[in-house]
């Protein structure tokens, strides 16, 4: 079996995975009645891309020794993240009828006990990029030229958990780490921008020693080019992306609602969501 | 260790169904705790703190991203110019709110209690209770109060805290307890952890008994017994006083010991009702059996020489799964009929 990048080897548009990981999204929402929907519908487009053009894995294989590492840092983000792998087919599609239920292998923030591909258990914040540093160190020890990739939030850059790892990936010269930021502006109580998140992002990682980039990551073209200078880069250590999303991306109704960590979506909403969606289908 | 032998749940499973035939769902983090037949009261400790505020321009309030998750929005909103946004950084919280009180003043801090007590520990030992400073440290979801899985549960905060010098340790049982215990932990000399309620709190232990009022320090019979005395604290002691309703039916007569103040605990209270005798007695705690009031108060029994027949009722040693919380306290003996049968098949 060859390692393949699935997005290269496939005719279906990124557009079209992005859409499709967004539906299935909103399908385990109405499932729950509930779930981090604003962030899963903001980081479809970045899902899509890593997962159908960068990354290189078996998805009859989860664990295959040459696969990129993709880390879910945000637990919380579990419902994208289940999305992406039902359209990568390393879960079967039909699961997503037991997302959140009792003794389902998808719980509502991502544990990696409960499911394949689902690297790390997340959702203490802050924790992600530390063991992607290890993850990075140990397949350098073993000669292993895969990526470890480590999503995390514009609220753990709050963490010094964060930052700890952040400068050991410079001095280990980590040039098989890309950290991937959601920066939504969006946290528990507020704006990261106006607590812990302030100033220029990109500057900050990069007088670290970090290669950085700082994109829209709702639109794909600019993600896919990212991911592909941040994997070809010569740069002699870690990488970052540092992707602007909007929450509730590609649902205007929800788009438009005042924004909160956990929006809250009516129950005969979900529907009204997904026939939205539809209307925006990719050609 | 390959990484196959560490996943537990790997294996597709089959999701339990409901009485209705569909699945059953997780309660999220902001579903409030099934207290059938009680009154609630919305936010109480937001509100108790601010009516505090109001009195004692000291109080300052701070919180490491969790306001709204924790009530203190109440008096953020109503003060903000006595409230600290810290961001999500717990460990930053505990070292700032120590610098606070060595200014003077008297902090309140709020995250989660997986939070307070994992993560920012050491902050906690050594910038606080090391100089006994009286930091008011207030953490939300204590022991099985979501169905989110470990990350989110802190079953064991209590065992990390019992084991910290100078520090005082609450488990309130309700909204009568979280309000009268704000003016009263502001006014202690030392550094205080307590587990909160947050939401819509029930109001259970002035129902069992009317006149009821927290009181630091101290452990109240809620109600008397003569068959089985249950000493609980947290929701717990609202579980036990459900249960003893149940047992009541079938002419079990069951006593409930409240105890809020784990540390230090109200020994003399402890013993004096231990040593009525003839009694079975039963610990219940939201919280491992590993190292919460079940062994406090067994060492204390112990240690003075009472030796009554002894069960604990509370969390197992294991990492708890995710699912709806329903689910979880029947599965894990802290429903209210999972307590009243581990009683009945006890006596
Ligand atoms: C260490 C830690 N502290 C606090 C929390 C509680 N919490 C859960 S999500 C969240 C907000 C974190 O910011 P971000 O991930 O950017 O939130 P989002 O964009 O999803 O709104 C907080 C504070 C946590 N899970 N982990
Ligand atoms: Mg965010």
């Amino acid at each position: 079996m060859p390692a393949v990048r699935i997005g290269a080897a496939s005719n279906v548009s990124l557009e079209m995975r992005a859409w499709n990981i967004r539906r299935k999204a909103l399908l385990m929402g109405e499932v729950q009645g509930q779930g981090y929907i604003g962030q899963a519908l903001g980081i479809a487009d970045v899902l899509a891309a890593a997962y159908f053009h960068a990354l290189e894995y078996r998805p009859e294989d989860p664990e295959w020794e040459g696969r990129d590492r993709f880390l879910l840092s945000i637990g919380h983000y579990a419902i994208a993240l289940y999305a992406v792998l039902m359209e990568a087919g390393i879960l079967p599609e039909e699961e997503y009828e037991t997302y959140g239920m009792d003794d389902s292998r998808m719980p509502m923030s991502g544990m990696a006990s409960y499911t394949p591909g689902m690297e790390i258990t997340g959702g203490s914040l802050g924790q992600g990029l530390g063991i992607a540093v290890g993850m990075a160190l140990g397949l350098k020890r073993k000669g292993n030229p895969a990526f470890v990739y480590n999503l995390m939030s514009d609220g753990e850059l709050g963490e010094g958990s964060t930052w700890e790892a952040v400068m050991s990936g410079v001095q280990w010269k980590l040039n098989n780490l890309i950290c991937l930021v959601d920066f939504n502006n969006q946290q528990a109580d507020g704006k990261p921008t106006e607590a812990l998140a302030q100033g220029d992002e990109r500057q900050k990682w990069e007088a670290f020693g970090w290669h950085a980039q700082r994109v829209d990551g709702n639109d794909l073209e600019a993600v896919v080019t990212a991911l592909n200078v941040a994997r070809e880069t010569d740069h002699d250590g870690p990488r970052v992306i540092i992707f602007d999303t909007k929450m509730c991306k590609g649902v205007d109704f929800l788009e438009n609602r005042e924004i909160t960590h956990f929006v809250r979506v009516e129950p005969d909403e979900w529907a009204k969501a997904l026939a939205v969606l539809e209307k925006g289908k990719p050609q | 260790m390959t990484l196959a032998s560490m996943k537990r749940k790997y294996e597709p499973r089959t999701v339990k169904l409901g009485p209705d035939g569909k699945p059953i769902a997780t309660s999220a983090m902001i579903a409030s705790l099934s207290a059938e037949g009680y009154d609630t009261v919305s936010a109480p400790f937001g509100h108790a703190l601010l009516e505090l505020a109001r009195k004692d321009e000291k109080i300052v309030g701070l919180t490491a991203d969790l306001a709204k998750y924790t009530d203190l929005h109440i008096f953020a909103q109503a003060m903000p110019h006595r409230f600290y946004q810290m961001g999500m950084a717990e460990q930053l919280l505990m070292s700032a709110a120590a610098g606070l009180t060595r200014e003077g003043f008297n902090p309140f801090a709020t995250t989660y209690a997986v939070f307070a007590s994992r993560r920012a520990y050491d902050f906690i030992a050594m910038a606080i209770a090391e100089e006994n400073l009286p930091v008011k440290i207030v953490c939300a979801l204590p022991g099985l109060t979501t169905g989110y899985g470990p990350s989110h549960q802190a079953t064991e905060d209590l065992a990390i805290f019992r084991g910290l010098p100078n520090m005082t340790i609450i488990d309130p049982c309700d909204a009568n307890d979280i309000t009268g215990m704000v003016p009263q932990i502001a006014a202690h000399p030392g550094p205080v952890y307590s587990r909160l309620l947050r939401g819509k709190v029930p109001s259970v232990l002035t129902r069992h008994k009317p006149d009821y009022k927290f009181q630091l320090g101290k452990a109240q019979t809620i109600r008397d017994g003569k068959d089985v005395l249950i000493i609980s604290s947290g929701f717990m002691t609202m579980r036990a006083l459900d249960a003893a309703e149940k047992l009541a039916v079938d002419g079990v007569d069951a006593a409930v010991l409240h105890v809020p103040t784990i540390k230090p605990l109200d020994v003399d209270t402890i013993l004096a009702e231990a040593r009525k005798g003839g009694r079975l007695i039963v610990t219940a705690e939201n919280h491992s059996v590993v190292g919460g009031l079940g062994e406090a108060v067994a060492t204390v029994l112990l240690t003075n020489g009472v030796t009554p027949e002894f069960r604990m009722i509370g969390l197992p040693d294991e990492f708890l799964e995710a699912g709806a919380l329903p689910t979880l306290h029947e599965m894990y003996g802290i429903s209210v009929d999972r307590v009243a049968k581990q009683i009945r098949n006890w006596l």
